[in-house]
Parts: C-alpha cells; sequence; structure tokens
C-alpha cells in the first residue's frame, strides 16, 4: 500500500450533493469534515470545490481493459487512467483476454498490472469456463485464493448457456462468496445477430437480436440462483423484460443483482441507421420503450449499478461495415456524465443514488467493500480517502480522439454532456486533479 | 441525385423520372447502333465484394452503352478474412479517379458507408447489399409493371408519366432474407401500387407491421382475395431449409406445396396478370416450369428492362439534370 504525505483540503465540496463542506484527506482516509471554510489549511493542498459534488471514488463491475493481448486496443495502464479520468477508483477487469483470464497466473498478472499502473484497484474477473469455451468450469477456487482475490467470475462476451454447467457454476462459487456474472445471450437465438430484432433491423437489413434472448437466460438464470441458493449478477441488461424479469425475483427473494450501461440508458437502435459500427455492441441499443424501462429499473432499486461495459476496440475493428465490425464501446469517461443526464437531470436519481449506483452497490457485488483496501464506502471520517470531485454544472462535448482511453469508440462522439470530474482520489492520493490525470505509477510504489 | 442508395430514399417525382428516363434508354435500344456517347470519358467501376454475374453484366452493359470507360473490381472475400478493407478499396478508387461506383456487398449498409464515410467522392449506386435494399432491380421491376399494365392498358404508349396507383402486387416468398422485397416495397409504394407480402411466419420480418403493405401466410387466400394484378415471386435458398441457422420451413416440398406459383395457381391469375421473379429462379421450387415459361410471365423481358433501367440510374447519377448532353439521347 501506498501511503501519501500530501494533506488536501477539499474546500467547499458538496459530500453527495449536500450542504458545502471542507473535507481534509490525510494518511490516505478521510480525516476531516467540517464547514465550509472552516478546515486548517496549512502545509495542506486546497482544492477549491466550490459547487461541486463530492462522491466515494467509482467502482466499474464491467470493464475490458484487453491486456494481456490487444495492447493495440487498450493496456491495463492506459485503460486504469481513462478509468481515474471518468472518476473510477476501481474497476474489474473482465476476463475474455487472450490468453483468457481463466488461471491464477493469468488473473495474477493483471492484478499485477494494475497495481504497477497504479491509477485504480484492478480486481480482475476470472472466466466461468475455460477459454469461455462454455464447456468446462476453469479453476475458479485457484483464482479466488491468487492474490488477484477474485470473486466475480464472467464468461463476458459469451454466455455459460448450457444450464447445467451454469448450476454448477452457482454452486461451485459459495465456497468462496463468489458471484457468476452472466452475459445473457443466447447463443442459437442470435447466430449471426448484428443488432437488436425490431421495426430497425427489419428496415435495414440486418440480422435481429431478440430481447428474448437475453431474457430467456436471465429467467433461467434467476430459477437456478433461487434453486441452489446463490447470488447471481446479471450483466448489461437491456431490456424492459429483463427489468420485469429481475423485479420479479427480487420480489420472491431471489438473490440477484442487475447491472445497466450507460449506453443503454441513453441510446436506441434507430442510432444503427446510419450503419455507423461505433454504435454496435453486445447487448445492442435497444428501442425507446427499452430505454425508459431500464431507466425506471435504475430508479426503483430493480436494477443496482450502472456499469460501463467499457470495450475499447482499434479503428480496424470499427472502420468497416457494420457485419464486420467488433461489437462494443467505450465508457469510462462518459459513465457519469451520461447518469447525471439521464436519471440525477431527470430527477430520478439524487447524488446519494448515484454514489449507491456507481461505488457502493458495485463494490459490495465484487465483493471489494471491506478491507484495507475496501470501495464502495460512505463519505466519512475515517474511511478511506477513495473519493472523486465532479462538477454538475459543466458542460462538455465529447470527442473519441481527445480521451485518455487507447480507442476512439465512444458512441457518444459529438454530443455535449453535463459534468465534469475534476478530481479523483485513491486513498488520498490524487489521480485526477484540475480535471486531468496526475502523473502516478512507478513513482508511488 | 447524388446516389442510389434506398428506393425509400426516393421521391414518387424522383421514381417517375428514373423510369421514364429507362423507357428513353428503352427506345434506343432498338436502333441499330445502341451505343450513346452520353458517359463519354467518365469512369464507371463495378465493385463486387459477391458474386452476381447477372447483375454484374447488366450494370457493364447500360455502362457501356453510354460510352462511359468501365472497370470490373470484383473484391470477394471480405475484410474479416484477410482481403483489403472496404475504405481502403475505397481510397484506391477514389485515388483512381472513379466517377461512379456500383457497389454489391454482401453487408448491408455498405454502399451507405460508401457514400457517407468521407472516403471517395464518386456517386454510389447500390446494386444490392447484405440483405436491405436492390433499387435498380425495384426499379426494373416497377418499369416491367408499369409498361404492361398501364402502357399497354391505356394506350398511353409505354406508360411514360404515371405512376402504379391502383395496382396490386402480390410479393411471394423469402421476404425475410430478401433486399429485392424490401427495396419494391417502398417503391411501389411511393408510386401508389398496393402490396400484400406472402410468405411463410418465419421468413416475414420482425416489425414488417411498421411496412407500407399487408401480409399474409396463404398464398391461395391472397390471389383469390387480393386479385393481384402483378405476382413477384422470390428466391427461396435451399439452404433456409436446412437446419443450424435455416429451418424456416419443413421441406421443399411443403414450401412448394403452399407457396410455390404452379399452373393451378397460375389459372387462377386475372387474365391481365403478369408474373414477375428477379432470377435465378428455382424452377420447381417457388415457381413452376409452367409458371415460368407462360404467357403471363416477364421474367426474361425484366432482364432486358434491367439494362434501361441502369442506363437510367447511371445517367441521371452521372450526367444529371442540367448537363448539356441531356438531350442526347
Amino acid at each position: 500500500m501506498s501511503q501519501q504525505s500530501t494533506t488536501y483540503v477539499l474546500r467547499g465540496a458538496r459530500p453527495l450533493g449536500g450542504e458545502p463542506a471542507d473535507v481534509v484527506l490525510r494518511d490516505g482516509v478521510v480525516a476531516e469534515i467540517t464547514a465550509a471554510g472552516a478546515a486548517d489549511t496549512s502545509g495542506a493542498e486546497v482544492v477549491e470545490a466550490d459547487g461541486q459534488v463530492l462522491l466515494p471514488g467509482l467502482v466499474d463491475l464491467h470493464t475490458h481493459l484487453r491486456e494481456p493481448g490487444r495492447e493495440d486496443a487498450e493496456t491495463v495502464a492506459s485503460g486504469t487512467r481513462a478509468a481515474a479520468a471518468g472518476g473510477f477508483t476501481a474497476v474489474h477487469a473482465m476476463a475474455n483476454t487472450s490468453p483468457v483470464a481463466d488461471t491464477a497466473g493469468v488473473v495474477e498478472q493483471v492484478h499485477r498490472l494494475g497495481q504497477e499502473a497504479g491509477w485504480v484497484d484492478v480486481h480482475p474477473v476470472g472466466a466461468v469456463t475455460v477459454g469461455l469455451d462454455g464447456e468446462r468450469l476453469a479453476e475458479l477456487g485457484a483464482m479466488a485464493d491468487s492474490a488477484a482475490h477474485v470473486r466475480v467470475f464472467s464468461d463476458d462476451g459469451r454466455c455459460v448457456a448450457d444450464p447445467v454447467l451454469m448450476r454448477r457454476a452457482l454452486e461451485y462459487v459459495k465456497a468462496f462468496d463468489g458471484v457468476v456474472a452472466q452475459h445473457a445471450q443466447e447463443p442459437r437465438l442470435t447466430e449471426g445477430a448484428q443488432m437488436n430484432e425490431g421495426v430497425v433491423s427489419g428496415e435495414i437489413g440486418l440480422t435481429g437480436w431478440p430481447a428474448v434472448a437475453e431474457e430467456a437466460i436471465i429467467a433461467r438464470d434467476v430459477l437456478l440462483a433461487e434453486h441452489v441458493g446463490s447470488r447471481l449478477h446479471v450483466c448489461h441488461l437491456s431490456t424492459a423484460g429483463s427489468v420485469e424479469i429481475v423485479r420479479w425475483a427480487k420480489s420472491r427473494g431471489i438473490d440477484v443483482t442487475a447491472e445497466v450501461t450507460p449506453h443503454h440508458l441513453l441510446l436506441t437502435d434507430d442510432l444503427a441507421r446510419s450503419y455507423d459500427p461505433t454504435f454496435k455492441v453486445n447487448p445492442p441499443l435497444r428501442t425507446a420503450a427499452d430505454v425508459e424501462a431500464v431507466r425506471e429499473g435504475l430508479a426503483d432499486g430493480t436494477i443496482d449499478i450502472v456499469a460501463t461495459d467499457h470495450a475499447p476496440h482499434t479503428r480496424e475493428d470499427k472502420d468497416c461495415e457494420w457485419g464486420a465490425a467488433a461489437f462494443g464501446m467505450t465508457g469510462l469517461e462518459t459513465a457519469l456524465s451520461v447518469v447525471q443526464e439521464t436519471m440525477v437531470d431527470t430527477g430520478r436519481l439524487t447524488w446519494a443514488d448515484v454514489a449507491r449506483v456507481l461505488s457502493a452497490a458495485p463494490a459490495r457485488i465484487g465483493r471489494v467493500d471491506t478491507g484495507p483496501a475496501a470501495q464502495g464506502r460512505p463519505v466519512a471520517v475515517g474511511e478511506p480517502a477513495n473519493l472523486t470531485l465532479v462538477d454538475p454544472a459543466a458542460r462538455r462535448t465529447v470527442d473519441g480522439a481527445a480521451q485518455v482511453t487507447a480507442s476512439g469508440n465512444t458512441p457518444f462522439r459529438g454530443r455535449t454532456l453535463p459534468g465534469e470530474v475534476r478530481a479523483t482520489f485513491l486513498r488520498g492520493r490524487a489521480t485526477v486533479l484540475d480535471g486531468t490525470p496526475v502523473a502516478v505509477g512507478e513513482a508511488v510504489r | 441525385m447524388k446516389h442510389l442508395l434506398s428506393t425509400a430514399d426516393l421521391s414518387k417525382d424522383e421514381a417517375v423520372l428514373l423510369l421514364d428516363t429507362a423507357a428513353q434508354m428503352a427506345a434506343t435500344q432498338s436502333r441499330e447502333i445502341k451505343k450513346l456517347p452520353t458517359l463519354r470519358g467518365r469512369t464507371v467501376v463495378n465493385l463486387f465484394f459477391e458474386d452476381s454475374t447477372r447483375t454484374r453484366i447488366s450494370f457493364e452493359t447500360a455502362a457501356k452503352r453510354l460510352s462511359a470507360d468501365v472497370i470490373n473490381f470484383s473484391a470477394k472475400g471480405s475484410s474479416v478474412s484477410k482481403g483489403e478493407s472496404l475504405k481502403d478499396t475505397a481510397l484506391t478508387l477514389h485515388a483512381m479517379g472513379a466517377d461512379a461506383v456500383v457497389v454489391r456487398h454482401w453487408a448491408s449498409g455498405a454502399p451507405y458507408q460508401l457514400a457517407h464515410a468521407g472516403w471517395l467522392d464518386a456517386g454510389v449506386l447500390n446494386a444490392g447489399d447484405g440483405t436491405h435494399q436492390h433499387p435498380t432491380q425495384a426499379l426494373l421491376d416497377a418499369y416491367t409493371i408499369r409498361r404492361h399494365l398501364v402502357g399497354l392498358r391505356g394506350g398511353a404508349g409505354e406508360g411514360v408519366g404515371a405512376d402504379l396507383a391502383g395496382l396490386k402486387v402480390a410479393i411471394v416468398g423469402d421476404v425475410l432474407h430478401s433486399r429485392v422485397a424490401r427495396a419494391n416495397v417502398a417503391l411501389l409504394h411511393t408510386l401508389g401500387a398496393e402490396v400484400t407480402l406472402v410468405a411463410p411466419p418465419t421468413l416475414v420480418p420482425v416489425g414488417v407491421e411498421t411496412w407500407p403493405c399487408a401480409v399474409s401466410y396463404h398464398l391461395d387466400q391472397t390471389l383469390a382475395e387480393f386479385q393481384p394484378d402483378a405476382v413477384m415471386m422470390l428466391r427461396v435458398q435451399r439452404e433456409r431449409m436446412s437446419g443450424g441457422a435455416g429451418g424456416f420451413f419443413p421441406s421443399p416440398l411443403e414450401y412448394t406445396r403452399y407457396y410455390g406459383l404452379d399452373a393451378r395457381r397460375l389459372a387462377r391469375l386475372a387474365d391481365h396478370a403478369i408474373v414477375l421473379h428477379p432470377g435465378p429462379m428455382n424452377r420447381g421450387l417457388e415457381i413452376s416450369a409452367e409458371a415460368a415459361d407462360s404467357d403471363r410471365a416477364v421474367i426474361v423481358e425484366q432482364v432486358a428492362n434491367g439494362v434501361a433501367v441502369r442506363m437510367a440510374a447511371l445517367y441521371l447519377l452521372m450526367a444529371g439534370e442540367d448537363s448539356a448532353e441531356g438531350n442526347d439521347l
């Protein structure tokens, strides 16, 4: 654990959007919260935070860092730097790398690269099955016991489609309080699928990815989770029907959590009419009715968290025919802004709710909310100083080329979004100041 | 008109102009010397990412009859495999100074990307993209329908200046995978015709209820009640019925039984009704030999009309209305 000698006074910050206060960070923890203007600033670096909202550092349960294997699209260093710029202090790195993160060796490598980069805590996600092939369980226990301390397991990008294998995985991870994060996509119903199946796909002649292919798997999985008494996490839920099924499951007391991505909160399948592969993503952008349903689900707690599914791709994987392009879009640097636009500025979530859906709840699901490196904690004296300052009044126009991530495939390109991350602190050390990442890396270790 | 990407982009006036221009072009084709000087010195590239000898030679003939230089660029394979990317191909054609690019592509939307991605200045003419659109096929179908059902009936020559108001067209077969069906529904609707799609439910796209047409699962009922003036049979690919991603119908025999145009169904058509097929036909599957070879079938004429329609499209894209050579037909 690195410790940082600088004491910061965040002057006039509004914890969770409340009354302005001075917040003092010292020795990696929140040392003091006093009335605005009351903190002793001698020997401290003052961060003027007038009007800015102070949130716990954001925690992403669903990030693709691409390393090892596709360092041309993103590396652990570039991706985590982008995460810090987006206000994150922890990310869960998905397992669909090359080689796949299906052994203790690979997850420990990713974990170590995260520590070396120093921008955020990197928690590797372990593959559920060997090589993501959906045939036999990977060594989940070894990954859980490794230095990477894996608790979230996912074949994300592919669905654990075999019901028996899914049942075994749900059961097996109980031994170490793990969770299976399912990419819900019935494979036979989505062969060759390119976009949401509906009015737009029919018109523009792209093979459809029907909502039922997601909903059928979620329905099966919540029943399996109930049957074997396990917890289940549903990745990037995208349809109105999926919201209904999770709502029903929760009403039955089934231990299920669900996430929605920023892009599914804002964008619809109408964008495919441009045939611009920037808008090609899996699960696909859905209809306006689905967007409304996921917003409602997030507002009423059916959907527990927002996770980015940050999926960087090289230019050549996107500068081509829609049918040949890769699925995925970047999201780390726009997630908070999209949540502000769709949920806060519309009055559906408070900033305290934002802290829950982007920090506390994902940390709890990933079981990284306790111990010396705890994330997703309250903004309170004595807690680790993992914090994000956001200026909700700022507006900025998204430019993929100007982003920190190594890839330019942001679907929000050219959009003006509200809110800007002004500063991020990881255990009291600034990773972002004045809206700019602060050089870290080897120096801090 | 800078590009011809989708029949859904055409106004009624533009569609009628295309058909009327095609009629003018067709008239020149009965001359002893068929070649016109209109596009002399201009270059048309036939860019084919998917095999289609018929469509390619139709475009090639059309361009040559207008005296354009024609370059055939076969780019089979795709950027998925190790072929050159669409972007690099477009940049290459741009560098070579193509004036128009006729593109056939397996990927829906590829012509739209070529027209809008900024890789290329040339006009783009969609010669069929994935399961999206095939505008010149729909135009030649409309031209053929107009010639037979408006021109010959109303006595106004080839039907020049007319739309297709009041005509009823049944489009039968694999609508789901058909760019011909999509292109025809949009164009026939714009021209005022009434369209009924006939297909087994498995071959009807989700969302079809928003299309400007009716949908029927029963060919016999449609023939009896809708009483189409024209019946357009779509090609059914045999692989659609096999397993895997197929399985859209139980067997070719069953498909033919319910959706094939055979002698029995042919006999039920109104006297003036015509039969169209975009080719190539599966005789004995979607259309019987009796139907294909009957007097009602205008299938061979469709091919001839295809050249005239493609001449018209190339002419309007490349020479434009205000061209000095505009009257030089």
